[in-house]
């Protein structure tokens, strides 16, 4: 049989694009301590503000600039919820997803009567032809830019000194005149721009077009990746790129004659077998930040 | 203006002999508490200022307000004569205030040298080599060495300790501001850290430092504060005072009118000869003869561990009417005989009996019932913090209280109000139990263990960060119970504490029991002999 496997790891690398956005965009907030399940509905709000606002204007950058604004006003959402009033964190997380998902819905079933539109704007791929290296701009950006700068800044700056200390112990943050509570909040809106990043990534490269499933669990996936590489940059990446490949693999057996007879579901569902399994593996006796889902307030 | 600015600007000089610090008229209230009233205190450069006072004195405070933690409702803080606004410790840190607070501030996963770049820090690149060579340098000063590279989480007290003394040095500190530096170090960590002080001092550093151990505060100290129910009630040179006389100003002995609780007044009275921190010596009770029952006997019990056992074959008899003392540097097996004896840790091999039956296998609550009494290590664990002073005080015997399926509110209410009276514990049963006094909750922990009448007591570091009068008031009911016939086990790092209140003291090193002596050969450096003689390596 002739396996396209040069399609499958270009496949992998498009489809572990937002993956390594939302999961980087999580690391942060939670290395801070506060875990982001705020993060499905923000990638779903990346995803349709950027959408509504490329179609509305034409302008990719105004698009992908709207997109990140969203984010970082859900990040500061859900930091006013966490980190300012002091709500449990699995509570505010899943309210602000719900919020986003519905928020968006209701617009875009006012503005487009819930039919689809596609954008006439739209990333085109660079290097087209160059094998596994066609890919969007975006995905050039998460691995070359975004993962290193985000490694670099952790281990290096006193940015990431700061955000590691306030994480693992938030008084001796506090005593050593790092504030805690701005320390999260910039954690949390800088994540939930890349988060919301991730999700425009999907419509403005990727489809042209918004979908009501288009996010379909890759906020949570994130978050499970982010458990999977232990709080650190490159494990992360490299649980993406896991699960962008089976992702791929599933889309490439689809289409491969020889699995017409296996349900197309059970192949959906692979690479999410394979995250539950890479968690059940790696996933246990991990050491969570020591102030992980911790309010913090002065004694 | 951060006060630095203030320090440095206004006046070009300091006023000429200016105290370092000067704490003028400081008043602080939480609710109805006046927990400081107009306190006037100054530190000189080179100074060593030992502050003095029961528990909810008003120490912590006190220093809590100098170094930012906490704001003064009144009153000044002026440093080198410039008075400064300190409403942070960053601010405390500008104005040259350092401060080791009792919980170390150390993030764990991190670096010494990473723990000490984050106070300051910039937000972009950070220089470690510079910064490696700024620990050393600040560690040279100290007279201890310190690796800049160890993880925290890997350190020992002690020397987390050092790291965090190393931290308000690499700050500029002048005052250094220590709180109960000593109650968590062994022996010869207290050694290094007044050498350390010493030093200090003698570079020109003023140092401020609460303690609860007299004889220490004697040792180091040039001056002394003392302080009582949020008023300093004297402030005198060190130098030939008497650890008798300090610990009277400390309670208000003399001041008998002020001691309104008989059983207190008894515990903290002036004929309590202090010598060190220590309870007065009794003679060996006379009951402790071979004759009377086993309380308690315990054969070749063991947990096993790795690389070597835990708990290595201890085999001990505590008789009826008899405390028995163990002694150990902390770390040597203490933890987990205890957790043994009470049945939170299965033991390996070994059996243990309470009152003649065995009770190897049996749970917690069995144990309970056979006549074990407890006094854990960390009282915090032993109480259910969101519950109430009358819930706790019940927790252990529910189906006494219970009418039906209920719990008979009216007896819970019934039962606490008789043991707060008898065991003098200051708090209305309704009261959070998570707002007590550390003295407060061992006294409830007390009454709660005391009241079942147990065949013994298992009692480990009763009286661990307590001041003399609660002390005082642990020894007089530990007694009391030998008295009613009951036996102790009594696990404890104070050796001073041992050689004053058991009957014989056994010595664990390395998880084995290395020797036994009795109260009238001890001395302190017996006794040390034998716990450092053992196995040498310390149990992490």
């Amino acid at each position: 049989m002739d396996f396209p496997i040069l399609a499958v790891l270009a496949a992998t690398l498009t489809i572990a694009t937002p993956l390594v956005f939302g999961g980087l965009g999580a690391l942060l907030g939670e290395r801070t301590g506060v875990l982001n399940l705020g993060i499905e509905g923000t990638l779903y709000a990346g995803a349709f503000v950027g959408f509504l606002v490329a179609s509305r204007t034409d302008s990719l950058a105004i698009a992908t600039l709207a997109a990140v604004v969203a984010g970082a006003l859900a990040g500061a959402l859900m930091a006013l919820l966490t980190v300012t009033l002091g709500v449990n964190q699995h509570v505010a997380g899943i309210g602000t997803t719900l919020l986003l998902v519905a928020a968006c819905d209701f617009t875009n079933r006012l503005l487009f009567g819930g039919g689809e539109r596609t954008v006439t704007v739209k990333f085109d791929r660079l290097f087209s032809g160059g094998g596994i290296l066609a890919q969007y701009p975006m995905t050039f950006v998460a691995f070359l830019l975004l993962a290193p700068a985000v490694w670099w800044v952790l281990r290096s700056t006193g940015a990431g000194l700061r955000l590691t200390a306030v994480g693992e112990n938030p008084e001796a943050a506090d005593t050593a005149g790092i504030s805690v509570a701005r320390t999260r909040w910039t954690a949390l809106v800088v994540g939930g721009a890349l988060m919301a990043l991730g999700g425009s990534f999907l419509t403005l490269s990727v489809l042209g077009t918004f979908t009501l499933d288009i996010v379909s669990g890759r906020g949570w996936i994130c978050i499970a990746l982010v458990i999977f590489g232990r709080w650190k940059v490159w494990p992360v990446v490299l649980g993406a790129l896991l699960f962008g490949f089976f992702d791929a693999l599933q889309l490439q057996l689809a289409i491969t004659s020889a699995f017409g007879s296996v349900p197309n579901e059970l192949l959906i569902a692979l690479p999410y077998l394979v995250v539950i399994a890479a968690l059940a593996i790696r996933g246990r006796g991990v050491r969570y930040p020591g102030s992980y889902l911790t309010p913090y307030r002065r004694a | 203006m951060t006060p630095a600015d203030a320090a440095r600007g206004g006046e070009l000089s300091p006023p000429r002999g200016a105290p370092l610090v000067e704490l003028r008229g400081i008043t602080k209230r939480f609710g109805s508490l006046l927990a400081n009233d107009a306190i006037d205190l100054s530190v000189d450069a080179g100074e060593v200022l030992a502050l003095l006072g029961e528990n909810g004195a008003g120490k912590s405070t006190l220093t809590r307000i100098l170094y930012g933690l906490s704001r003064a409702d009144a009153g000044e803080i002026r440093i080198a004569g410039q008075p400064v606004t300190v409403s942070s410790p960053a601010d405390a840190l500008a104005a040259g205030v350092g401060m080791v607070t009792q919980e170390f501030t150390l993030v764990g996963p991190m670096t010494v040298t990473e723990n000490l770049m984050l106070a300051g820090s910039p937000l972009g690149r950070v220089d470690r080599k510079a910064a490696r060579a700024r620990v050393l340098a600040a560690s040279e000063r100290l007279g201890v060495p310190v690796d800049p590279d160890a993880v925290v989480e890997r350190l020992s007290v002690g020397e987390r300790q050092r790291v965090e003394i190393l931290k308000a040095l690499l700050g500029d500190c002048r005052v250094l501001v220590l709180d109960e530096p000593t109650a968590v170090l062994v022996p010869a960590d207290v050694e290094l850290l007044f050498a350390s002080i010493r030093r200090l001092t003698a570079q020109g550093m003023a140092v401020v430092f609460i303690s609860h151990k007299l004889h220490e505060v004697v040792d180091l100290a040039d001056r002394i504060g003392i302080l009582r129910r949020g008023r300093l009630v004297a402030d005198l040179p060190a130098e030939g005072l008497d650890p008798a006389a300090i610990a009277a100003l400390m309670v208000g002995a003399t001041a008998a009118a002020e001691v309104e609780d008989e059983a207190l007044a008894t515990a903290v009275g002036l004929d309590v000869g202090l010598e060190g921190s220590g309870p007065e010596p009794t003679a060996p009770a006379p009951v402790a003869d071979r004759s009377r029952p086993a309380a308690l006997e315990i054969h070749g019990l063991t947990l096993a561990g790795d690389p070597r056992p835990r708990v290595d074959d201890v085999s001990l008899t505590v008789r009826a009417g008899e405390i028995v003392g163990v002694a150990g540097v902390s770390g040597n097996g203490q933890t987990e005989l205890v957790a043994l004896l009470c049945g939170t840790t299965p033991a390996t091999a070994g059996t243990v009996h309470v009152g003649g039956s065995d009770v190897t296998r049996l749970d917690v609550a069995a144990r309970l019932r056979a006549g074990l009494g407890r006094l854990t290590e960390d009282r915090r664990g032993s109480v259910v913090l969101g519950l109430s002073v009358e819930q706790n005080l019940v927790l252990e015997d529910l189906d006494r209280f219970r009418t039906g399926p209920f719990l008979s509110r009216r007896r819970v209410r019934a039962h606490a109000e008789s043991l707060i009276e008898r065991f003098d514990i200051r708090a209305a049963p309704a009261d959070p139990i998570r707002s007590l006094s550390g003295g407060n909750m061992q006294k409830v922990l007390l009454a709660r263990a005391i009241e079942r009448d147990p065949t013994v007591l298992v009692a480990s570091q009763p009286t661990r960060g307590l001041d003399v009068g609660a002390c005082e008031y642990v020894y007089a009911q530990l007694r009391a119970l030998r008295e009613a016939g009951s036996g102790v086990l009594l696990v404890s790092e104070d050796l001073d504490e041992l050689i004053g209140i058991a009957d014989r003291i056994v010595v664990l090193s390395g998880g084995r029991l290395v020797g036994e002596v009795a109260p009238a050969d001890a001395t302190r450096e017996a006794l040390g002999v034998l716990m450092t003689g053992g196995p040498r390596e310390p149990a992490a």
